[in-house]
């Protein structure tokens, strides 16, 4: 097979390292731009390297944004008394996509995990609970991932929060949308009827 | 190469964009790693939860490879202990621990066997400090650290052994310990009888006692290792 020339062969192989690409589709696009170098292109190389200059965390949550405190933290419509915390961006991002929480978050950074020897002290923890001194808050809302880890780490923190009398939940676990019984894994339909709810 | 068994699941990583590398027990290979393709996507990461019980089949092209597994859940366990801290806890722990002081490919059919039993008394809400403590009993044992429990290593006697000597893992009756008891380690009742009454005062001294072992002897002998994160979180909440 013909190879590219040395400089395209290398955004080929930058850009198979993305998520959801690999070498092929990699490549696929990386001719796609070159056809159309005026259209998206040069707009896309000049979007990267704004938004590489100009990403940060945001100080409060641990949200990305592009100033130093996120559009959430900043909007004072979302100081509810409630605090929802994530494990990842990924997680803040996909509850705002549903619309379903008007409150803001708290980013953790992962999740407890042994055999990553990740322990509390490498999560924003010490940072959670600052903040519900500092922002008076009523509920923390602990929307983990219903893994063995997520969950560790949900126990975790419900139980470094407890001496702060803040109320703790945590996202209900059960039937997905458009779920079929016959579908689901034994652990999920088990969950589901042990949180089932009077109608 | 290829074999095909049940496996308890200790623990499953993220490996390239939607594979993992999952280890299992099984009661033939023992410690076993493997990567499982697609094993965080939607389908596979539910079943691919520690605790849980897989069927699974391993192909390599040779044997030292590292392989691939093709899983099928047989079963959830680790859903219904989520809820529970202090179950969660202890499944950490033995997850943690197995893979710690376990050597991959050997065989350990007494603790697979223990192991299960364990599990299902976590998932199940039944009583499981003795269970607990006799599988870190039998670890220690399989891994060539067996405690002595059958007689008094001063006084030769069967009944009333209340400690343990840190040196030796040996019993010692009150009247054997004598003046040196404060320098003994606890001999609760769960620690020999693993059916015995439970308490949150007996499984503390209980994990003092394995943990020692653990920590003084096994640990050395695998290269100065701290022991796991996990297990120090399960010990904090008897203290």
């Amino acid at each position: 097979m013909a190879r590219a020339a040395g400089e395209i062969e290398a955004l080929i192989a930058l850009m198979a390292r993305l998520p959801g690409l690999g070498p092929r589709s990699a490549r696929r696009a990386v001719l796609h731009m070159l056809k159309k170098r005026g259209m998206v292109m040069e707009p896309l190389s000049q979007a990267l390297a704004r938004v590489a200059q100009t990403a940060r965390d945001c100080r409060v949550c641990g949200n990305i944004s592009d100033e130093e405190i996120c559009p959430i933290c900043a909007d004072e419509k979302r100081a509810t008394g409630t605090l929802c915390v994530v494990e990842d961006v990924s997680d803040l991002w996909a509850l705002e996509r549903a619309g379903g929480f008007k409150g803001r978050y708290h980013v953790l950074g992962g999740t407890l995990s042994a055999l990553e020897s990740i322990g509390p002290e490498n999560l924003r923890i010490p940072q959670l609970v600052e903040r519900i001194k500092a922002e008076n808050l009523r509920e923390v809302i602990l929307a983990l991932n219903a893994t063995v880890e997520g969950q560790t780490t949900a126990h975790y923190i419900a139980e470094t929060l407890a001496p702060t009398g803040v109320s703790v939940s945590a996202l209900a676990r059960g039937l997905p949308m458009g779920g079929e019984l016959d579908y689901l894994d034994d652990g999920t339909i088990a969950a589901a009827m042990a949180a089932r709810r009077a109608l | 190469m290829d074999w095909a068994g049940d496996g308890i699941l200790l623990a499953a990583r993220p490996h390239g964009e939607n594979g993992a590398i999952i280890e299992v027990f099984t009661a033939a290979q023992g410690l076993h790693k493997g990567v499982v393709r697609g094993g965080t996507g939607r389908k596979l990461a539910p079943i691919l939860q520690p605790g849980n019980t897989l069927a699974v089949n391993w192909r390599a092209r040779l044997d030292d490879h590292l392989g691939h597994f093709t899983v099928e859940p047989l079963r959830a366990r680790a859903s219904a202990i989520m809820g529970d801290a202090e179950r969660l806890s202890a499944l950490n722990a033995l997850c943690a621990l197995a893979i710690f002081a376990l050597p991959e490919r050997d065989p350990h059919p007494r603790l697979h066997a223990l192991t299960l039993h364990l599990l299902d008394r976590l998932a199940e809400g039944d009583p499981w400090f003795g269970p607990y403590l006799l599988w870190e009993r039998l670890l220690l044992e399989e891994t060539g650290y067996g405690l002595d429990f059958s007689e008094c290593a001063v006084t030769g006697q069967i009944e009333g052994l209340a400690y343990v000597s840190p040196r030796t893992g040996r019993a010692v009756t009150r009247e054997g310990a004598g003046e040196y008891a404060d320098r003994l380690l606890p001999l609760p009742r769960l620690l020999l009888d693993a059916s015995a009454p439970e308490s949150r005062g007996e499984m503390a001294k209980g994990l003092v006692t394995t943990g020692h072992f653990l920590r003084e002897v096994l640990a050395p002998a695998l290269g100065h290792k701290p022991l796991p994160e996990a297990r120090a979180r399960l010990v904090k909440r008897f203290d």
